[in-house]
């Protein structure tokens, strides 16, 4: 076994891409992964037989369009279903809103709550469209190690220069504004709808542990808009195979370029020799050397089991143990023996109107009471749901004529302040089957199997500390500069030779593939 | 509410002066006489008993005791033995000094920690994901000081513990006048002394054990003022007078690293990592920006100044930890740091000052001044760079 | 038309006095139109039951700026702040925690509670010092319109880029923290008891309706920290004879420069000519004209009631009505027979302080929710002061006066009826509350006064009754103040200026405003 250049650590989709880009600029890499499989936290699996789910990452219109095009994903397979509407929003009262991609036919049907808001959406869809197109360019360099700005900053803030012309100046000002605006007072501002304002508030939190009220929910909003495939505040894209497929395709194209990957190959330990990187130790007693090491694990993983804790520095010790980790979302799976009936779609196309995320989050107020819970160590007694049946679109997920629904419920505290998960996840099972229950007074009957993952078994089964899938809370005092911790935003550690490529880097979150990119770009900047 | 050692009932009973300071938050005695002489020459000549109660106490526990302790020192504590005291500073990642004080290993996992200031948190902040256990126990043990020639026939009449055995630097656990205690062999004085940590219920047994025998050996309680003294002549720093901690300052300037203390010998730079490592080891490299050292003071020099104004010499009759300026010349023009506390050693017969100078100023014997004020009149004093400490009797490491 | 005074204040605030006392300083001739019967707008005193004087309104006095002590020479004008020596909360459990006004006391009353903690105060003051620090030149400079700077933006601009160069990257990370976090997460990296995370957040949530764990409220705490009692820091203090005191000594301050000011004199309309203002009409039909105008008041009125909408551009008026006030406080005014007994008290000398009722951070928390859905707290936040306990000519001889500022109570509590019914509600939420906490108080009570936030707005005309004249978010901050590219305390039309709260550097007792309004007024000639 020869030397590698680049050891990634962690097969998720983001060390994947991170490896891909290093082979194909050159490099020899090597990737070892803990689990079986590749995927890390974007997995298909069979829970019950021949019931296929995507079991913890969900969702396959975040994949930036740039790491789809360099890596030919689409030559080696990969096929994501554009889902249309963007999204399905029952209301308690049987009606519905439904988001369509295209922007008249949503105002239309808008206007059945709020010809007003009818008439703002397409303005509203606009603005956001340009706001969003500067937090995309944002999302594509390394943040600024500020106060000290680098030539190699101006070189990539160049990359803003589009976004932001197409901002134009007036529209800057509202960018700053907006930024750490809680979404319900932008929504508010807008809006008078109250569905409308909680399907897409439901936005601004699905990926975080806040309240549509909390300042910084704004940012997380256009965070997702800058990211899905829609062009709107919520991607709708289904991946044929489930998330599974996308991150094997991944590694089909890593490989393709040379990337040799190791899996059931857990590394115990990064090997630092006088403050450098030079190699990692496994858990079965094997070591390899390399020139980088770049570290897929999130920052906590990275610092405290990865790298010795002992030989760290105060300040690093301090920041590490500061990350807000606070994983809030439930998986809930359901083996269905055929779709249940909506009250909102009797008699209607079910087919279609089901086809894309469906979403129970019909106020603001009924997300910030769902989220209210949790800060006092208490899951949601009227959760907010979002849901995805993708066998509607690759009917090869389920046994003929059958169904898999996966449902990310919120908000599940990571801890319960009374009593345990292991006594309580099957009451919040219920809770969440009452609640659809008030929308799809059927599930029950339909449900063959199901399976509930809740934030402790997702650190268990998947690694996310905490149970939250982005490494880290995607809130403002942890973005851009200051992510992962203050001082290391550029994907690389205090010691050289040491990199981040996942999640817990910038941008964060989401099956994106960007970190992994932006990485594999730094690294090979530094390479000399 | 100021709070109150453990000794405090004999303490207050015995301050005549009723000159107290607040030491951490307790009430502590300066000199239980109206002068400090007494106290002062028992220390040289006798023995004192100081109660340092006030000192932080902490205890780490765990199979990374050693780990974490050794992370956060700049001492290499894998090669401190069981029943060993080890003196040490610790400094923050830029390399400069939080504090100094001593770790002892009472046991291969068990290490009790002594500072002078609060340091919980910092042990705490640096154990994040190790197997330790740290603990608080400033208020779970009273201290004593014995310090002075006969501070080991005191002792020894006290407890069956082997005395001659327990050589500098070490500690044992045994009972002194049948009061569970940790006796070590070292003191804040350059001078033969044990510390004695013993719990509070058990306080006033011991120094009631302690004075009595200690009568015919010449002992007499005694304060800070003596106390600050005796550790100038043994060259031993004191906190918020020749440094300050790191962790207590926002300013840059105020902040020292232990080569600029003169500490050189406690930093290990090839140990396995510690806070500050990368820091001390760049530092070392292109050599610090100021060295500690030993000034004694032109006594006759001074004595001409204040025969200017028709006066006899005056010299401090304690000692004093107000920084005054020192200069390359006596025209006062170049200056070259810092005298950070002085005081005249009745023992030596010399003025003696500890000083923060250039290091090119710094080679012993060189000729240096200090500023001097004499009738509200500022001159420059020439003095010359001695090697610290100033005191260092044969029967301190005996 | 002829112009009678150089410039008119609309509005006896704090901020419009001070902006009057410095134009008059500088030769203008000055006139103040105070609507009601009294000065000092949020900050003044009145005799509410006979013999009885209240703070009605604000409390403390803590950022009141240094240099406008100095340069309007306050204390020959009787400003006189004793300051606030120690602070209790009764616990739910029948302890308490209390902060003393020497560090010792402090240090082992934390100690008490927490090692830990009590090592960390020191320090977190020490990093709040050190924050305060880093903005304080933000403070205290005209904010830039970052659309089109224009030369002297540029230069504040580029000042401040430097002053945030040269703080180095740890307080600059700090300060990202700060200016982001909710103040419980910010607390929660310092502290680990609860009771002291949760005093220490409360600087963060008052007058702004947000609750400890809503984000942007480790700005707030900041805010406070920067008040500076006779330059030193984070002190607070009582004005002798109520905060009405500062508002009475600033006036005088004008009037011995020879402003003159007219109470009873409400203004309803800033007279426009060709876009310039030239005078304003009061409500009595009479007209004054003068060069200049300046608008104390909230933002709200000065551009949507005092002019009229065709004299501002769109997107001006646009954000106008975006600004959010959101007052978040009620004020609950007691006329006392005697002293009241806390049962977790049991040292009389800590009434002389501030007693708050703010027993854990989930207390707070909750009270916050309770407001989120609309309404007030059922069991409120409470900083309760008795200042008849240090300075007695309060009230009559043994009896005392209790202010209690009461958070949260938000504008719209439509759910809980007729304003009569819901003053009455709130009012009994509050005293069964203290009564929780101090069980004679209903024994006690001779006269009772509750100030709802729309009681607020309607007696000294603040919008929603926030305090503040705004909320302090970090959307409503410096140059977004109170709209962009209109933060430099001028407005569309000509000679029509904003001297209030609602501009930078915003609410509290600062008179900051008043004093930048003041001098850019002079800066252009007027």
């Amino acid at each position: 076994m020869g030397n590698y250049d680049v050891i990634v650590i962690g097969a998720g989709h983001n060390g994947l891409v991170a490896a891909a880009y290093l082979a194909k600029g050159g490099r020899r890499v090597l990737v070892l992964e803990r689990q079986d499989r590749v995927g890390g936290a974007a997995v298909t699996e069979e829970l019950f037989p021949g019931f296929h789910f995507s079991t913890c990452a969900d969702g396959g219109g975040y994949l930036s369009p740039e790491v789809r095009r360099d890596l030919a994903l689409d030559s080696n397979g990969l096929k994501i279903h554009a889902a249309d509407p963007v999204v399905f929003a029952p209301q308690p009262d049987g009606s519905h809103l439904t988001i369509w991609r295209d922007t008249a036919r949503t105002a239309k049907e808008i206007e059945a709550f709020s010809k007003k808001d009818a008439a703002r959406y397409p303005d509203f869809v606009a603005l956001m469209q340009k706001l969003a197109g500067v937090v995309g360019g944002l999302m594509r360099i390394a943040p600024p190690d500020l106060p000290e700005l680098a030539w190699g900053d101006l070189r990539s803030l160049v990359k803003l220069a589009g976004p932001l012309r197409k901002l134009g100046r007036k529209n800057l000002n509202e960018l700053l504004r907006v930024l750490p605006m809680p979404v319900a007072d932008l929504l508010n501002e807008w809006f008078e709808s109250e569905v409308l304002k909680g399907a897409i508030a439901a936005s601004g939190v699905r990926n975080i542990t806040w309240g549509p009220q909390e300042a910084g929910t704004a940012y997380t909003l256009l965070y997702d808009w800058a990211l899905s495939d829609t062009g709107l505040f919520r991607s709708a894209g289904v991946v044929s195979g489930g998330m599974g497929a996308l991150t094997k395709t991944i590694a089909q194209a890593a490989r393709s370029f040379g990337v040799e990957i190791q899996t059931g190959a857990g590394v115990e330990r990064v090997a630092i020799e006088e403050g450098r990187a030079v190699g990692v130790q496994l858990e079965n007693g094997e070591a390899h050397t390399a020139k980088v090491i770049a570290s897929n694990a999130d920052p906590r993983t990275t610092f405290t089991r990865l790298v010795d804790p002992l030989i760290q520095s105060a300040k690093l010790a301090r920041h590490v143990r500061n990350i807000k980790y606070r994983g809030s979302a439930a998986r809930i799976h359901l083996a269905l023996r055929e779709i249940p009936e909506f009250n909102a779609l009797r008699g209607g196309d079910t087919a279609t109107y089901l086809s894309g995320p469906i979403q129970i989050s019909p106020s603001m107020m009924y997300l910030q009471r769902a989220y209210d819970c949790v800060k006092y160590g208490e899951y949601s007694q009227k959760p907010y749901l979002d849901i995805l049946i993708p066998s509607l679109s690759d009917p090869t997920l389920a046994p003929s004529g059958q169904h898999v629904m996966s449902i990310t419920a919120k908000f599940a505290p990571n801890e319960l302040r009374v009593g345990d998960w292991a006594e309580r996840r099957e009451a919040f099972t219920e809770v969440v089957l009452d609640t659809l229950a008030e929308y799809a007074p059927k599930i029950r009957d339909v449900i063959a199997h199901r399976k509930t993952l809740v934030p402790p078994d997702l650190e268990a089964e998947f690694g996310l500390p905490e149970g939250n899938p982005n490494h880290g809370e995607m809130t403002l005092d942890q973005f851009f500069h200051m992510r992962p911790i203050p001082g290391y935003a550029r994907y690389r550690t205090p010691f050289p030779g040491l990199y981040l490529c996942g999640a817990g880097a910038h941008p964060g979150g989401g099956v994106t593939g960007i970190p992994g990119q932006n990485a594999a770009r730094e690294i090979l900047r530094d390479w000399s | 509410m100021p709070r109150k050692s453990p000794f405090y009932s004999r303490t207050s009973q015995l301050c005549e002066s009723q000159s107290w300071v607040d030491w951490s938050g307790y009430l502590s005695a300066n000199m239980y006489e109206l002068d400090h002489s007494h106290e002062y020459n028992a220390v040289r000549t006798s023995c004192g008993l100081f109660d340092v109660s006030p000192l932080y106490k902490y205890t780490v526990r765990g199979s990374q005791a050693l780990a974490l302790l050794n992370r956060i020192v700049t001492r290499d504590l894998t090669k401190c033995r069981v029943g060993q005291v080890v003196y040490t500073t610790w400094c923050n990642d830029d390399g400069k000094v939080i504090d100094d004080g001593t770790v002892a290993r009472l046991s291969d996992d068990y290490f009790r920690m002594t500072a002078a200031v609060p340091t919980l948190y910092w042990l705490q902040d640096n154990s994040f994901g190790l197997d330790v256990e740290i603990e608080d126990v400033s208020e779970a043990y009273g201290g004593l000081a014995l310090q002075g020639p006969t501070s080991r026939d005191v002792l020894q009449n006290l407890t069956d513990a082997d005395l001659e055995g327990l050589k500098y630097f070490q500690i044992i656990e045994d009972k002194v006048a049948g009061v569970p205690a940790q006796i070590s062999r070292t003191g804040y004085t350059g001078d033969l002394g044990y510390e004695i940590f013993v719990a509070p219920d058990g306080a006033e047994e011991l120094w009631d054990a302690v004075v009595d025998t200690g009568r015919a050996y010449g002992l007499l309680p005694a304060g800070n003022t003596a106390l600050d003294m005796v550790r100038i002549e043994a060259g031993l720093l004191l906190i918020d007078a020749d440094f300050v901690s790191t962790n207590q300052t926002l300013f840059e300037v105020q902040r020292s690293s232990p080569y600029e203390l003169g500490l050189d010998w406690t930093v290990k730079l090839n140990k396995d990592y510690f806070v500050g490592q990368d820091a001390l080891r760049a530092e070392k490299a292109s050599g610090p920006a100021w060295r500690t050292v030993g000034l004694e003071i032109d006594v006759e020099a001074l004595e001409k100044v204040y025969r200017k104004f028709a006066m006899p010499l005056h010299l401090p009759y304690t000692s004093w930890t107000e920084a005054v300026p020192v200069y390359r010349d006596e025209g006062a023009r170049q200056y070259i740091g810092k005298a950070t506390s002085g005081t005249w050693s009745p023992v030596l017969k010399k003025y003696v000052v500890i000083a923060r100078i250039k290091p090119q100023d710094a080679a012993v014997g060189s000729r240096i001044f200090m500023e001097a004020t004499v009738e509200s009149q500022r001159f420059a004093v020439p003095a010359t760079v001695v090697k610290l400490p100033f005191f260092d009797p044969p029967r301190k490491r005996q | 038309m002829t112009q009678e005074y150089d410039a008119i204040i609309i509005g006896g605030g704090h901020n419009g006095l001070t902006c009057a006392a410095y134009l008059a300083k500088a030769g203008r001739k000055t006139l103040v139109l105070e609507r009601r019967h009294v000065l000092g707008g949020a900050a003044v005193s009145e005799e509410v039951f006979p013999g009885f004087t209240f703070t009605v309104c604000s409390y403390v006095v803590s950022l009141l700026r240094p240099e406008v002590i100095r340069e309007l020479e306050l204390a020959k004008h009787g400003l006189h702040i004793m300051p606030v020596d120690s602070t209790v909360a009764p616990l739910e459990n029948g302890d308490y925690f209390a902060t003393y006004a020497d560090e010792a006391s402090t240090r082992e009353e934390i100690r008490r509670h927490s090692h830990r903690d009590a090592e960390m105060a020191p320090k977190f003051t020490q990093m709040m010092y050190e924050m305060a620090f880093a903005v304080k030149p933000i403070i205290g400079v005209v904010p830039p319109n970052p659309e089109k700077p224009g030369i002297r933006g540029l230069g504040t601009m580029k000042e401040l880029g430097q002053h945030l160069h040269g703080l180095g990257k740890d307080t600059l990370h700090e300060l990202t923290k700060i200016m982001t976090m909710s103040v419980a997460d910010f607390v929660e990296e310092w502290y680990e008891s609860d009771i002291l995370k949760a005093l220490a957040s409360l600087n963060g949530i008052i007058g702004t309706l947000l609750g400890p764990k809503s984000p942007g409220t480790a700005y707030v705490l900041l805010h406070h920290y920067m008040g500076e009692l006779d330059g030193a820091f984070t002190a607070w203090g009582q004005q002798k004879g109520g905060t009405g005191g500062v508002s009475e000594a600033i006036a005088s301050a004008a009037r011995s420069h020879g402003a003159e000011i007219r109470c009873n004199a409400p203004v309803a309309q800033v007279i426009v000519k060709n876009g310039r203002a030239v005078g304003v009409a009061l409500e009595n039909g009479d007209e004054i004209y003068a060069k200049t105008i300046a608008s104390g008041c909230d933002p709200k009125v000065t551009f949507r009631t005092l002019v009229d909408e065709k004299e501002l551009p769109d997107d001006l008026v646009a954000a106008i009505d975006k600004f959010k006030y959101r007052g978040s406080s009620g004020k609950v005014n007691l006329a006392l027979d005697a002293l009241p007994n806390f049962t977790a008290i049991k040292d009389p000398a800590l009434l002389r302080g501030s007693v708050e009722i703010c027993p854990s951070m989930d207390y707070l928390e909750r009270a916050y929710d309770d407001a989120s859905y609309g309404g007030f707290s059922e069991r409120p936040y409470m900083d309760i002061s008795i200042p008849t306990t240090s300075d007695p000519t309060m009230a009559p001889p043994g009896k005392h006066v209790m202010s209690i500022f009461v958070q949260y109570a938000r504008y719209d509590m439509a759910k809980h009826g007729t304003h009569d019914e819901q003053r009455q509600a709130f009012g009994d939420a509050v005293i069964n509350t203290l009564s929780d906490f101090a069980p004679n108080i209903k024994d006690i009570i001779l006269h009772k006064q509750v100030l709802t936030p729309w009681d607020i707005e309607d007696k000294i005309a603040l919008t929603e009754g926030n305090i503040f004249q705004g909320e302090l978010t970090l959307d409503q901050l410096f140059f977004f103040r109170p709209a962009p590219g209109w933060a430099d305390y001028r407005t569309p039309i000509r000679n029509y200026y904003q001297c209030g709260s609602g501009t930078h550097p915003g609410g509290g007792i600062t008179a900051g405003p008043g004093r930048l309004a003041a001098l850019e007024i002079l800066r252009d000639g007027n």
